[in-house]
């Protein structure tokens, strides 16, 4: 127990840590996980090809292998990054912007289909029955998945702790080195610190859910 | 292909979307070939840097390969088959009707779901000092349990309270009727989802790097630090396509049969389940709902 006393500037630092990769990782796969599903929904061809694709491969693909490219292969292939933390962010955002595309295109498809036909008649275009009618109404069905994608998303940003980035998980090992004799307490301290962003963001998803539930 | 989104597209826009995409393939097709200049210039494409997947090393570097894929599958198909039943039994308690075993559950479940997997690998490795394989599953089972729990328990949410009321109204135990009613409808309800969390399983052993487990992954690594820095871009190439090859097929089988089942359910689960209710007294509603079930189409 003294341990984890004894070391809380650095869960502390590793908390920020984690909570910094999440919160950058998030943005930019919200970001790019939204033009993926608008891409996937186009009438372009080429666009609902590149977008299927990339979705298909990067869900199927194991994140250890994205962090072993963006951290490992990369760097030897001559691009070299200042800090691995921008290495753990890439692996990070271009996994979970599949995911993201996935829940907003379901979460379009959700929107009644008289709801685009009523803005297409009156004469709206692609991005305008896009962006006005269908992706606001999307955002509503598609909030509590992003919210479990984002706990996910929490989660997973332990494994660039194997990546040479000290956040939760990777002081959480080099804590366990340090004191040997008392790895019970360092981990179960890691796992507090994890609860403390993936419980309220789950209760948060809970609370959601109702309300959308109720609204509909 | 038609949508709501938009018109079908008339001969200018047609002529529009052509263009752009051929100027969209073309734009990928300019950033590959710029990685490939760039990977050639660095000699990624020389034949003796592929030479170990076919010259005198490659029955060593094959078999290397072959046991990472056997350790990957052994681990994934231990955890899968030990974590559903442990999730059948977590969800009955999670379901159960008195308090003190419902709400410790409820706890317990949530902390596992929070929980990063690979922390847990690296708990059980650590704290009860197992080997690699051992805290690999032992990570796997306790998450995945959790997660198929959760999925069961939404199950038996969505089906109609008359099947529970009906099963005890014929005299079954509360037990009785969850196993043998609302189960079964339950896991055929939710097998997509139970098919999708065991991709996410399969995908998740190669967490097993982390703690040290020989996987694929690892193999890759033994396998370029023992030959050079220059054999690490083929060996992970490889390694990574085979990776992504065993889980895109293992995804596919599972649309498959999402595929199948959500032909059966659309005409066969609400009249089925009504009637298995009205059947509840007879040996055994599954086989009944599954034989008659595609014949309600």
């Amino acid at each position: 127990m003294d341990a984890v006393i004894a070391s809380l500037p650095e869960y502390w630092d590793g908390f920020l840590r984690t909570l910094y990769l999440s919160v950058i990782s998030g943005i930019i796969a919200l970001i790019v996980g939204t033009l993926l599903a608008a891409m996937r929904v186009s009438p372009v061809a080429a666009l609902r090809g590149f977008s299927m694709f990339y979705v298909e491969v990067a869900r199927n693909t194991p994140l250890t292998i994205i962090f072993f490219f963006a951290a490992i292969v990369l760097p030897r292939l001559g691009v070299k990054f200042e800090q691995f933390e921008v290495a753990a962010i890439i692996a990070l955002s271009s996994y979970t912007a599949a995911f993201i595309a996935e829940a907003v295109r379901s979460g379009v498809n959700s929107v009644p289909v008289g709801q685009a036909e009523a803005a297409r008649s009156v004469g709206m275009t692609f991005t305008q029955v896009l962006g006005f009618i269908v992706l606001p109404q999307a955002v509503r069905t598609v909030i509590p998945p992003l919210i479990n994608i984002l706990i996910a998303l929490v989660k997973n940003s332990s494994v660039a702790g194997a990546f040479f980035v000290l956040e939760l998980f990777g002081y959480g090992r080099q804590l366990s080195n340090d004191y040997g004799d008392q790895v019970l307490w360092i981990l179960l301290g890691v796992a507090f610190f994890y609860l403390l962003i993936t419980v309220p963001l789950g209760l948060l998803a809970h609370f959601v859910e109702r309300k959308v539930a109720i609204a509909r | 292909m038609t949508s709501v989104l938009y018109d079908v597209p008339g001969p200018k826009a047609r002529l529009y979307s052509l263009i752009g995409s051929a100027a969209g393939i073309l734009i990928i097709l300019g950033v590959l070939a710029i990685a490939v200049v760039t990977l050639a210039q660095q000699g990624i494409f020389d034949a003796d840097r592929w030479e170990i997947f076919y010259g005198p090393l490659a029955p060593d570097v094959w078999s290397l390969i072959g046991q990472g894929i056997l350790s990957t599958l052994a681990a994934a198909a231990v955890a899968a088959v030990i974590a559903f039943p442990l999730g059948i039994a977590l969800c009955l308690l999670r379901i159960s009707l008195i308090s003190w075993i419902r709400i410790p559950t409820q706890v317990v479940l949530e902390f596992l779901r929070g929980m990063p997997v690979v922390l847990m690998m690296l708990f059980v490795l650590l704290v009860f000092a197992t080997g690699q394989f051992q805290a690999v599953v032992v990570g796997l089972v306790l998450y995945n349990a959790a997660i198929f729990a959760e999925i069961l328990r939404a199950g038996i949410q969505s089906l109609p309270k008359g099947q529970r009321e009906a099963g005890l109204a014929i005299g079954l135990r509360s037990f009785q009727s969850r196993m043998s009613i609302e189960f079964p409808q339950a896991v055929r309800r939710m097998l997509p989802s139970l098919i999708a969390q065991l991709v996410v399983l399969l995908k998740d052993t190669s967490l097993g790097y982390i703690v040290g487990y020989e996987e694929l992954l690892r193999k890759i690594q033994i396998m370029a630090d023992f030959l050079g820095p220059d054999f690490l871009f083929p060996a992970f190439f490889v390694g990574a396509a085979i990776y992504i090859l065993i889980n895109l097929s293992v995804s596919r089988i599972a649309i498959m049969i999402e595929r199948r089942g959500s032909k059966k359910a659309a005409g066969g689960v609400a009249p089925a389940s009504i009637r298995t209710g009205l059947s509840a007294g007879g040996n055994d509603p599954v086989a009944k709902d599954s034989v008659e079930g595609p014949g309600t189409k």
